[in-house]
């Protein structure tokens, strides 16, 4: 097949797109299956009763959310190092990804807290932190719309990227010295085995929906990128179907 | 380039925006009347009960710094923008970090100059008298006053040359301000009952951290911020 390669980004557009498409699939048929799994299998809890099932979804979606991060984190240290654009639609895209999971990591909390704690929110570290985080993400989205040109728009928000991910362990200590009331971090070793299993292949589903939708957005970069730089050729150049590289 | 060649180029940045601070005084002249304009409104919302304002001054003091700072840093890139300077300023020989810390000595005696009239006047509007360990509290201030400038001064470097600079640059700075206003109220808030907890060195070395992490980390990174 013919593919059409972005200079200024050196990905071909038409890659690895069935591949990612498997794993899109995947997790969404091992994610229904996990679902299923934990609301029929796991009994209720002693205090919390059918609400804990929420944590199926809340805790996989704050555990991904922090993967997205960190990929954010990685793409921006990447592009700062070799400068390929590539990179930067990957932060941007994993950034995309990432708020939408700490915003579901917060409405599920919220939903979680109420009936639990009486209340809708609290100050507690890790949900104060995620707060944080995602208005962090946020703003880095929104620098990426302030901002038109591509090599500028790359180098300041790898560079809000890096800062951001140097500030999440502080803001978590810090937040965390200021106040501590939650119910101990979910982990496999604080729960009782009949929900460690589902907790960790809704995780593992929910992973693999992120991955998708991750490498789906950056495809979608990528093209809307090549189109611009076609478009930029096809403009200087004055003829129709006079742009476009082989590879 | 020795050291004493950056530290001549840093001056040279650092005096050349205040002496065009000193010369107009409007930035300075607005930004602390907006940071006494924010206590008031904090009075207002706050109700006229002693007790209450008092317990909220030092929170109230922070946020008027914020509040009225973040309006600072903007201005200063823009001054080079309006008289197209920022390429030339660019185009001298040396490093490119000696500019940003330039602008940060700058923003530095400029937010000082503010906090200098705005602090006062927060005491005399809260109630709150001159606490016993006064050095202390000046030494939060300072700790709190360089992270919030080192970053105020560097994010201001890309949100300046944007689109809807004036909302981008609180987008951008607030959120990474959470560690240094939960630092610095709390240390100061600690101090200020006599520091019984003992937690006061905790948040105070927290702060230091961050100022130096992040000053670090600015130095570092500017060069990519300013050159595109």
């Amino acid at each position: 097949m013919e593919s059409v390669v972005s200079r200024a980004t050196g990905v071909p557009i038409a890659s690895r797109e069935v591949r990612w498409t498997t794993v899109g699939i995947v997790g969404l048929v091992l994610l229904v299956v996990a679902q299923l799994y934990g609301v029929l299998t796991s009994p209720p809890d002693r205090d919390m009763g059918h609400l804990q099932k929420i944590m199926y979804v809340h805790v996989p979606a704050a555990w991904n959310a922090m993967l997205a991060f960190l990929l954010v984190a990685l793409a921006s240290l990447r592009y700062l190092w070799k400068g390929r654009l590539a990179d930067d639609l990957l932060a941007a895209s994993a950034a995309e990804v990432g708020m939408l999971l700490t915003g579901l990591t917060l409405a599920l909390g919220m939903i979680w807290g109420k009936p639990t704690w009486g209340i809708w929110w609290t100050w507690e570290p890790r949900l104060t932190s995620t707060a944080v985080l995602f208005f962090m993400f946020v703003a880095y989205l929104i620098l990426r719309t302030f901002v038109d040109d591509a090599e500028r728009r790359a180098q300041w928000s790898a560079v809000v990227g890096l800062l951001g991910a140097l500030n999440v362990p502080i803001v978590y200590m810090s937040v965390r010295w200021w106040r501590t009331l939650h119910q101990m971090q979910s982990s496999p070793m604080t729960l009782d085995s009949s929900y460690t299993w589902p907790l960790r292949v809704n995780a593992i589903a929910l992973m693999l929906l992120m991955a998708y939708a991750v490498a789906h957005r950056y495809r979608s970069a990528i093209m809307t990128q090549t189109a611009d730089e076609l478009m930029d050729r096809l403009a200087l150049q004055g003829a129709p179907g006079g742009g476009g590289s082989r590879a | 380039m020795s050291w004493n060649d950056d530290w001549r180029r840093v001056r040279a940045v650092a005096l050349k925006d205040l002496t065009a601070e000193r010369r107009s005084k409007s930035g300075l002249n607005a930004v602390t009347f907006l940071g006494v304009l924010v206590l008031m409104l904090f009075g207002f919302a706050l109700g006229p009960d002693t007790e209450s304002l008092r317990d909220a001054a030092i929170g109230a003091i922070w946020l008027a710094i914020l509040f009225s700072g973040v309006l600072a840093f903007n201005r200063s890139y823009q001054l080079e923008l309006d008289g197209g300077a920022l390429e030339p300023l660019l185009l001298y020989p040396g490093s490119r970090w000696s500019i940003f810390a330039g602008k940060l000595l700058a923003n530095l005696a400029f937010v000082g100059l503010v906090e200098l009239i705005v602090i006062p006047v927060a005491m005399v509007l809260f109630h709150v008298s001159v606490p016993a360990g006064w050095g202390a509290q000046l030494g939060v201030t300072l700790l709190g006053t360089i992270g919030f400038v080192t970053l105020g001064t560097f994010y201001a470097a890309m949100s300046s040359r944007s689109r809807s600079r004036e909302v981008l640059l609180p987008l951008l700075l607030f959120p990474m301000m959470i560690p240094v206003l939960l630092g610095a109220v709390e240390a100061s808030t600690s101090l200020m009952e006599g520091n019984v907890m003992r937690d006061a060195g905790a948040w105070i070395r927290m702060l230091l951290v961050y100022d130096v992490v992040f000053l670090a980390a600015a130095l570092a990174v500017f060069e990519f911020v300013i050159e595109v």
